[in-house]
C-alpha cells in the first residue's frame, strides 16, 4: 500500500504543474488584459487616462512582459509562497483568500459529511424493503432531487425561509459578526448559517450516492457470502450492515474523488446566490474583471484541492477494502 | 445397450416458439414494460416538440418589452366563472401605481373575461426559420382594440409574456444540451474507442489525458472560457462556443466507459472468432463491437443531456452563457438572481420548474433506457 | 442394466434406528414472480436418522437446494413456504435442553430459528469463495459463529477455530486462521467452509453440492471428510447433488426430486439395484460406467425439464416417461407411498394412490 500511495504523491507536483498553465492560459483568454477594463470602466465613469500612464501602469503590474515571463513571476512567486497580488482589490491575493478558502473548506466538508450521513442510509434502507413504500417515496425524492439545479433550490429556499419565517438567510455570518474576529460566538454564528447552503450543496448528492449504496447493496444481499452469513445464525441487521454494507459502501468512499470537486464547483454557483464570502464569488469578479492573479491562484486551489479529494479518497478505499491493500495496485 | 427411442410422449409437449429479436427489438420490449419510463418519453417528446416549433406554442412576441407591463403575475386560466362552470378564459388585470411605493399593482378585473381560443391567430413568425405562419396554439378572445395579449405565466422586469419566452427559451435550452452531448459522444466514442481498441502507448496517453481534465473543477474552467467570449459576439457564435466549452469537459465520461467496454469486448469469444475468420479490423469494430454496446451508448447519451442542460442553465444564471437577446431558461432564472427580485415576483422561478421536470423525465427515460440495454440487470 | 458402483455399509429402510432428527412433511415453498408463481417445492416429504447420510438427488432446477434452504428458513422473498411442517427433534445436549419444533412454524428472522441456524443445523454451502465475505479472515468468520452459540470468550474462541481448520485437513491452520477466502485455492476454501459450518458442533450439515465447483481429487478428499464426520461423530448429513456417482459412494438413504415433488426414495442400496421410478431408472442409465457397451450413444433422459411456470398435468414426469399410460398419467398426481413395506414411489405403475389435491 505504500507504494500505492508512494506513486500518487509523485504524480502530484507534476499535475500541478500542469494545472497551473492551464489555469494560467484560461485567466489570459479573455482579450485585453486587466488594464484593458479598468480603462473601459474609467471611461464609463467620465474620467479619461492619457497613454503615458497607461503604459505606466503597464510596466507596474508587469503586464507588458512576454506572456511566459508573466507565467514564470506568477509561478516563482507561488513557489515562494507569494499568493500575488490582486489588482483590483489592491491587496495580496492572500488576504482577500486566506478567509474565504478556510469558509469553503468547511462548507464543502460539512457538505461532504451531511450527504454521506443521509444517503448511506436512505440507501440501506431503500435495498433492504426494497418496493416498499419507503423505497417509492425514497426513489423519488432521489429523481427529484437529482433534477433540481442547487441555485434554484437554493432561490427557493431563501423564498420560502424569508416569506414564511421573515428572516433572511443570506451570507455566513450575522452583521455583528461579518467583520469580527474570530470566537466561539462567530462559530457559532456561522454554524447557525451554514445549515442551508449545507442542504442546498449536498442534495444533489445525496441522491446520486443513495442510488449507488441502493444498487450496490441489492446487488451483494444476494450474494452468498449475504446468505452464508444469515445461515451462521447472525441477526438480520447485523449482518446486513456487518457484511454486505461494506462491500457496498467501500465505492461510495471512493465518490470522494469526483463528489468533493462536484461540491467545489456547485458550491460557487450556491456562494454566488445566497451571497457567502468563499472562494466561489471571488473567482467570479476576478474572471470578470481579469484580476488575472486573484483568478489564476484561485483555479489553481481549486485544482489542488480536487486533487487531494482524489487521493483521499483513494487512501480510504485502500483502507477499506483489503484486495486492493494487498494487490498494491 | 440401446435406447428405446423416445415414444411420442401422452400428451404433446409445449413447444415454445423460438424466434430471435434483433437486439434493438428486445431492447424496446424491456423499455416498455417500464411505465413509468415510457411516461417519460411521452414528455420528452412533447418538450421536443415545443423546441421545433416553439412559436407555435407562444402567446405573443417574446422580445415585445413594454415598461408599462412590467411584473404582471400569473394570470391563471379559470374553469369557473360568477359561481358557474364555463370554458377555459382568462381574466384580464388592471394597473394602478401604488401613490407610496410608486410601483404597479395588478387587480384581476372579473368584468374582463378573455375567452381561450385554440389555433388561433397571432404574432408572425417563421415556421422551422422558413415557412411564415401566424397561427398559434393558444389565444384570446375578447380583446379590446390595442389590448396586449394576456400573460399566462406573469411578465418579467421588462414586461415580457414569461410563457412565450419560455417556450423559446426551450429550444435553445434543449438544443444546446443535445448538440454539447452529441459533441461529446463524438469525441467520447472516437478516442475512448481508440484507447480500448488499440491499448498500449495511444491508450496510455489517452487515459491520463482523460485523468488531467477530469481533475479539473469543470465550473471554474467553464466560468472562465465563458468569460473569454467577446461580449461582442452574435448569438449564435455564443451559441455554439458554449456547446464546445461544455463539450471539452463532458467527453471524458463517455470516452471512459467506451474505452472499457471496448477492453473487456476485445477479449470476449465472438470476437476472437470474427478475428479467426479473417474479418478485417473495421468490419470486427463495426459489425460486431459497436452494436453489443449500442444500446449502452444510448443510454449513456440519454443521460448526459440533462446534465449538460442544467450546466448551461447555470452559466446562463451567472450571466456567462447565452446573454440576452437569445433565451433561455438559464437566461430567464437571471431576472430571478437575489431574493429581492424573487419576493418581488415569485413567478420568475416558474422556468426552473421547467427544467425540473425536462431534467427529471430525461432521467427517467435514460435510466429505463439503461436497464432496458443491459440484459442482466434482474 | 449398467453396472453402479457399489454401495457399501447401507442400512435397509427397517433398519433406520429410532426417531429421525428430521421429518419433512409435504412441504411447499413458493415464489411469487412477475410472470406468475414457481412451484419450487411442490410437496417434499422424508426423514433425517440421526447419524445417517441422505442423499438428495435430481437435476438442476428440481428444487433440492430450495428444500433445504426452506428447511433452514433461509428463503427471502418473493419466495416463501407455503405449506409443509418442518419436525426438527432433537435431544438434550451439554447446558442445552432437548427440543422438538416445527421450523416452518417459527418467525423467519427470530431469536429461535438464529439459534438452529449454525448451532443446530449447518450449511455447507456451493461456492465456498463467493460464501466468505471478502473483506474479512476466514478465521474471523469462523470465530464470529462460534461466539455467536457458545458461550465462550474471544481466546477460546481462536482456539476452537484453530482446532477446527485443523480436523478439516487445513495445513498450517494458525497461518491460514488470517488468510482471506480470495488467498487460499479451491480445495482448501472447501475446506474451510466445512470447519465454518462444523465450529458449533451442529446436529445436521446440509451440504449443498459441496462436489460441483471442484476437481476430482479434491472431491474424493472432501467426501472422505464428510465419511469420516460421520463415523467419529455421529453427524447427520444431507447431501445436495446431481451426481449419482457421489451419491453412491456416500449416502446411505437416496431421495430423488424432480420438479419439486420426491420421485422416489430409500435406502441407497435399493435405488441403485432395484430403482423402480422410471425417472430414477433413466437418471441412472444416463451415468457413464466402464463397463458399458462401446459406441454405442449414452443414454439421457429425452425430453427437457419444463419451464417452471408451464408444469405439466399429473405427474410432472409423464412427458418425458416412457411408460406413462396415456389418461392416467396426464390427469393425477401420483402420491409418494411404500408399497409392500418397500420404499415409497410416487408413482402409478407401483399403485393406484393420488396425490390429495392442495394446488396453491
Amino acid at each position: 500500500m505504500h507504494w500505492f500511495i508512494l506513486k500518487r504523491l509523485l504524480v502530484f507536483p507534476i499535475l500541478i504543474f500542469v494545472f497551473s498553465i492551464i489555469a494560467f492560459v484560461l485567466i489570459q483568454a479573455p482579450p485585453g488584459d486587466y488594464l484593458t477594463s479598468y480603462i473601459a470602466e474609467l471611461a464609463q465613469g467620465g474620467t479619461t487616462i492619457g497613454q503615458e500612464e497607461i503604459d505606466a501602469l503597464r510596466r507596474q503590474f508587469g503586464l507588458d512582459r512576454p506572456l511566459y515571463v508573466q507565467y514564470g513571476i506568477w509561478v516563482s512567486n507561488l513557489l515562494q509562497g507569494d499568493l500575488g497580488y490582486s489588482f483590483e482589490w489592491r491587496r495580496s491575493n492572500a488576504e482577500l483568500i486566506g478567509e474565504r478558502l478556510m469558509l469553503t473548506l468547511a462548507l464543502t466538508t460539512l457538505s461532504l459529511l451531511f450527504t454521506w450521513a443521509v444517503a448511506i442510509p436512505i440507501g440501506i434502507v431503500s435495498a433492504t424493503r426494497q418496493y416498499s413504500v419507503v423505497d417509492y417515496v425514497f426513489t423519488v425524492l432521489n429523481y427529484i432531487g437529482l433534477a433540481t439545479p442547487n441555485f434554484l433550490l437554493a432561490l427557493v429556499l431563501m423564498w420560502l425561509a424569508f416569506d414564511n419565517l421573515g428572516i433572511s438567510v443570506t451570507g455566513l455570518f450575522s452583521p455583528e459578526f461579518q467583520n469580527a474576529p474570530w470566537s466561539w460566538a462567530r462559530f457559532g454564528d456561522m454554524m447557525s448559517k451554514i445549515w442551508l447552503p449545507m442542504i442546498v450543496l449536498g442534495t444533489a448528492g445525496t441522491a446520486q450516492i443513495a442510488r449507488v449504496v441502493r444498487a450496490n447493496l441489492l446487488d451483494e444481499l444476494g450474494k452468498p457470502y449475504t446468505e452464508m452469513a444469515r445461515a451462521k445464525g447472525l441477526p438480520e441487521w447485523r449482518l446486513v450492515l456487518k457484511y454486505p454494507t461494506r462491500v457496498a459502501i467501500a465505492p461510495v468512499v471512493s465518490t470522494l474523488g469526483w463528489y468533493f470537486p462536484q461540491l467545489l464547483s456547485g458550491g460557487l454557483v450556491v456562494a454566488v446566490v445566497m451571497s457567502l464570502p468563499t472562494i466561489g464569488p471571488l473567482l467570479l469578479r476576478a474572471l470578470i474583471g481579469q484580476d488575472m492573479y486573484l483568478a489564476g491562484t484561485i483555479i489553481l486551489i481549486y485544482s489542488v484541492l480536487t486533487l487531494i479529494g482524489t487521493l483521499v479518497s483513494d487512501i480510504l478505499l485502500a483502507l477499506l477494502d483489503p484486495r486492493i491493500r494487498m494487490d498494491g495496485a | 445397450m440401446a435406447v428405446p427411442e423416445t415414444a411420442a410422449p401422452a400428451r404433446a409437449e409445449r413447444t415454445d416458439n423460438v424466434y430471435v429479436a434483433p437486439a434493438w427489438k428486445m431492447t424496446w420490449w424491456r423499455f416498455r414494460k417500464h411505465k413509468l419510463a415510457v411516461f417519460s418519453l411521452w414528455i420528452v417528446g412533447l418538450i421536443a416538440l415545443i423546441s421545433l416549433v416553439p412559436h407555435f406554442f407562444a402567446t405573443t412576441d417574446p422580445h415585445a418589452t413594454s415598461a408599462r407591463r412590467a411584473y404582471i403575475p400569473v394570470q391563471p386560466v379559470r374553469f369557473v366563472h360568477e359561481g358557474r362552470p364555463a370554458l377555459p378564459f382568462v381574466y384580464g388585470v388592471v394597473g394602478e401605481r401604488n401613490q407610496r411605493t410608486l410601483r404597479m399593482e395588478w387587480v384581476v378585473d372579473e368584468e374582463l373575461r378573455r375567452p381561450l381560443r385554440l389555433f388561433a391567430r397571432g404574432h408572425e413568425y417563421r415556421l422551422l426559420g422558413l415557412i411564415p405562419s401566424d397561427l398559434h396554439l393558444i389565444g384570446f378572445a375578447n380583446l379590446a382594440e390595442g389590448e396586449p395579449t394576456p400573460a399566462l405565466l406573469g411578465t418579467d422586469r421588462l414586461g415580457r409574456d414569461q410563457w412565450s419566452r419560455l417556450m423559446i427559451g426551450t429550444q435553445i435550452s434543449m438544443s444546446i444540451g443535445l448538440v454539447a452531448v452529441a459533441l461529446s459522444t463524438l469525441l467520447g466514442i472516437l478516442l475512448g474507442g481508440i484507447s480500448g481498441y488499440f491499448g498500449g502507448l495511444t491508450d496510455n496517453v489517452i487515459q491520463r489525458v482523460i485523468e488531467l481534465l477530469q481533475a479539473l473543477p469543470p465550473i471554474p474552467v467553464w466560468l472562465a472560457l465563458s468569460a473569454a467570449l467577446p461580449r461582442t459576439w452574435p448569438v449564435t457564435l455564443v451559441y455554439f462556443a458554449i456547446t464546445v466549452i461544455l463539450a471539452l469537459l463532458g467527453w471524458t465520461r463517455l470516452a471512459r466507459e467506451v474505452r472499457g467496454r471496448f477492453l473487456s469486448l476485445r477479449e470476449e469469444d465472438f470476437v476472437t472468432a470474427a478475428r479467426l475468420v479473417g474479418a478485417s479490423r473495421a468490419r470486427i469494430i463495426f459489425s460486431h463491437m459497436v452494436p453489443s454496446f449500442a444500446s449502452h451508448i444510448i443510454a449513456a447519451v440519454t443521460l448526459a443531456i440533462p446534465l449538460m442542460i442544467l450546466n448551461e442553465t447555470f452559466l446562463s444564471f451567472l450571466g456567462l452563457g447565452m446573454r440576452p437577446p437569445a433565451i433561455s431558461w438559464g437566461v430567464m432564472l437571471q431576472e430571478a438572481q437575489n431574493l429581492q427580485s424573487v419576493v418581488n415576483a415569485p413567478w420568475l422561478l416558474l422556468p426552473g420548474v421547467f427544467v425540473i421536470i425536462t431534467v427529471l423525465a430525461l432521467n427517467i427515460l435514460g435510466d429505463g433506457l439503461r436497464d432496458a440495454a443491459d440484459p442482466y440487470s434482474n | 442394466m449398467q453396472q453402479t458402483p457399489t454401495p457399501t455399509e447401507r442400512r435397509s429402510e427397517a433398519e433406520r434406528p429410532g426417531e429421525p432428527i428430521l421429518s419433512v412433511r409435504g412441504l411447499k415453498t413458493h415464489f411469487a414472480m412477475d410472470e406468475g408463481v414457481v412451484r419450487a417445492v411442490d410437496g417434499v416429504s422424508f426423514d433425517l436418522h440421526p447419524g445417517e447420510i441422505v442423499g438428495i438427488v435430481g437435476e438442476s432446477g428440481c428444487g433440492k437446494s430450495v428444500t433445504m434452504k426452506s428447511v433452514m428458513r433461509l428463503v427471502q422473498r418473493p419466495g416463501r413456504i407455503v405449506g409443509g411442517e418442518i419436525r426438527y427433534r432433537r435431544p438434550a445436549r451439554d447446558g442445552e435442553e432437548a427440543l422438538d419444533v416445527d421450523l416452518a412454524q417459527l418467525p423467519g428472522r427470530g431469536r429461535a430459528i438464529r439459534r438452529i441456524r449454525g448451532g443446530d443445523i449447518a450449511l455447507i454451502p456451493q461456492e465456498p469463495m463467493a460464501s466468505f465475505s471478502p473483506l474479512h479472515s476466514i478465521g474471523d468468520q469462523i470465530v464470529e459463529a462460534i461466539l455467536l452459540h457458545q458461550n465462550v470468550g474471544k481466546r477460546e474462541a481462536r482456539r476452537i477455530a484453530i482446532e477446527k481448520l485443523s480436523e478439516v485437513g487445513m495445513p498450517n491452520p494458525q497461518q491460514r486462521f488470517d488468510a482471506f477466502s480470495w488467498q487460499l485455492s479451491g480445495g482448501l476454501r472447501q475446506r474451510a467452509i466445512i470447519a465454518l459450518a462444523l465450529s458449533c458442533n451442529p446436529s445436521i450439515l446440509v451440504a449443498d453440492e459441496p462436489t460441483t465447483a471442484i476437481d476430482v481429487t479434491t472431491q474424493a478428499q472432501v467426501l472422505e471428510l464428510l465419511k469420516k464426520l460421520q463415523r467419529d461423530h455421529g453427524s447427520s448429513i444431507v447431501f445436495i447433488t446431481h451426481d449419482l456417482g457421489v451419491i453412491a459412494q456416500l449416502a446411505d438413504h437416496v431421495v430423488v426430486m424432480y420438479l419439486g415433488r420426491v420421485m422416489e426414495q430409500g435406502p441407497a442400496r435399493d435405488i441403485f439395484h432395484a430403482p423402480r421410478h422410471p425417472y430414477t431408472r433413466a437418471l441412472l442409465e444416463s451415468v457413464p460406467s466402464l463397463h458399458a457397451e462401446a459406441r454405442v450413444a449414452l443414454p439421457t433422459v429425452s425430453g427437457s425439464i419444463p419451464h417452471p411456470l408451464h408444469r405439466p398435468s399429473g405427474c410432472p414426469f409423464h412427458p418425458r416417461c416412457p411408460d406413462a399410460m396415456p389418461g392416467r398419467c396426464d390427469v393425477d398426481m401420483p402420491a409418494l407411498v411404500s408399497v409392500d413395506g418397500g420404499s415409497p414411489v410416487a408413482c402409478f405403475l407401483h399403485h393406484d394412490e393420488v396425490e390429495e389435491a392442495d394446488r396453491g
